[in-house]
């Protein structure tokens, strides 16, 4: 992977796959993170689980800068990111991105969507793209669909779909945002279940959720956040199990 | 009211102006594309001043009759450019195209900027998370998607143009409308004549939105399977 950065980016020589360092983010005045420090290890899946409004989505889309910080600093795979040098475009072929609402592109058949950013890209040619893709639909078990469009498929396989298109650029961090809260009860298994299975194959993960089962069985570390801070963190043992925070504690109380 | 022999004696006039009306459309609507794709992108840009320029020559153009825009175009600029340079002449033809294309850009323009601002932002957000660069990002996802959204609204921009290059007949172009009036100026035949011509512009018409129906059609979302079950 490493050859695929820029060589005028600086490394910091690290053995974490991400570190960040006080990490701030206001909305104008709207103080939405206050200060986040957390390192996550290669292969490491991390759920961040907390009440609406408390910074999760914002902290997870500052990871890849669609959220620019205001402060602090993101280090992945050693090269800080939030420096202005670094060419964000590469960095980003390295994190795939999940969204709550799929985000399809809905003039595409689904193959395209996911041939899409590596053919742009010149990552690879129209065949190996192809061949990626369906290698990918296979996996998330959509083969058959590969010549539909977006709107023709299921919540459920829309995500499914749009996971395979974060793989497509073979990135090595894998952001979750809620990917399952858009989606009708019967179909969260499906999703969960390639989600589990990136897990098991060693993906780096970090996943904003909701779905407490999920996090508890599927999470090596939960992170537990509330007004733009890390509350609490640990093995989903000692969170769910044994929370030391009282903010956690009411949390868990009502999500449970 | 003799329509046979109007429809003889007035048709190869008429022909002639049509070519002309659909000759001054093609060429307008082109440039106002371009023009209007670079107010859009003026209008969306971060810079105060590139915006301003936009919104002024919007607001100019839309707030002005196409009548007094191409009087102004024809008689009026010669009038001060003559003013620096004596000898200089403008002829309807160019003047009929000056006028149609800075029309047409400006409400080009907004529904250009209307069908990008369609285009949910989580579609912007998917193709940068995927590396690509912003110009990447408008050219390959946002842009295609803005388009369709347009088709309807741009069509029918279209076919206002056309129509209004009869307005252009007012600065002496011999465009189909003009063509009627000097026929009937001598053969008196109103109703007959004016009837052809709105069949003509009639026919034109239908042949565009025939067109964009097609276009409408290939650009749906969807696979030919799952259209025939609906």
């Amino acid at each position: 992977m490493k050859q695929k950065r820029q060589d005028t980016m600086n490394k910091i020589d690290v053995n974490e796959k991400l570190i960040v360092k006080d990490l701030h983010k206001h909305f104008g005045k709207l103080q939405v993170l206050n200060g986040i420090d957390t390192t996550v290890s290669e292969g490491e899946v991390v759920c961040v689980i907390g009440p609406s409004g408390s910074g999760k989505s914002t902290f997870l889309r500052c990871l890849n800068q669609l959220e620019e910080v205001t402060s602090g600093t993101i280090i992945i795979d050693g090269y800080d990111i939030t420096d202005k040098k670094v060419n964000i475009n590469k960095v980003r072929e390295n994190i795939g991105m999940v969204f709550q609402s799929f985000h399809l592109f809905p003039n595409m058949t689904v193959k395209k969507n996911i041939m899409m950013a590596p053919v742009t890209l010149k990552k690879m040619t129209t065949e190996e793209a192809e061949k990626k893709a369906e290698e990918l639909l296979t996996r998330v078990g959509l083969l058959d669909k590969k010549d539909a469009f977006p709107i023709e498929l299921s919540g459920g396989q829309q995500q499914r779909v749009a996971i395979a298109r974060a793989l497509a650029m073979n990135p090595d961090i894998m952001l979750f945002d809620e990917p399952t809260s858009a989606l009708d009860p019967e179909m969260v298994g499906e999703v969960l279940d390639v989600m589990k299975e990136l897990a098991r194959e060693g993906m780096t993960m970090i996943v904003v959720t909701h779905e407490m089962g999920f996090a508890r069985e599927v999470a090596d570390r939960v992170i537990f956040m509330d007004g733009g801070v890390i509350v609490e963190e640990g093995s989903p043992m000692e969170v769910f199990l044994n929370p030391r925070q009282e903010r956690t504690q009411d949390f868990l109380k009502k999500v449970l | 009211m003799d329509f046979g022999r109007v429809l003889r004696d007035a048709t190869p006039l008429l022909l002639e102006g049509l070519k002309l009306t659909i000759g001054v459309s093609i060429i307008a609507i082109a440039i106002g594309i371009v023009i209007g794709l670079f107010m859009c992108l003026m209008k969306m840009s971060k810079n105060g001043i590139l915006r301003a320029i936009a919104a002024v020559y919007i607001w100019i153009i839309r707030g002005t009759p196409m009548l007094v825009q191409a009087f102004i175009v024809f008689f009026g600029f010669p009038q001060v450019i003559q003013l620096l340079s004596p000898s200089f002449r403008l002829d309807a033809f160019t003047a009929g195209i000056i006028t149609l294309s800075l029309n047409a850009g400006a409400y080009l323009a907004e529904i250009f900027r209307g069908g990008i601002m369609a285009v949910p932002r989580g579609q912007e957000e998917a193709a940068r998370s995927l590396g690509l660069s912003k110009s990447k990002t408008m050219i390959k996802v946002v842009l295609p998607q803005a388009f369709k959204v347009s088709i309807p609204s741009l069509v029918n921009q279209f076919i206002i143009s056309i129509k209004d290059t009869s307005i252009l007949s007012c600065i002496g172009l011999a465009e189909l409308v003009n063509k009627a009036k000097t026929y009937v100026g001598s053969s008196y035949q109103f109703f007959s004549t004016y009837i052809l011509v709105a069949a003509f512009y009639l026919v034109i018409i239908s042949l565009l939105m025939i067109l964009s129906n097609y276009v409408e059609k290939r650009f749906k979302y969807e696979t030919k399977k799952t259209r025939h079950n609906e």
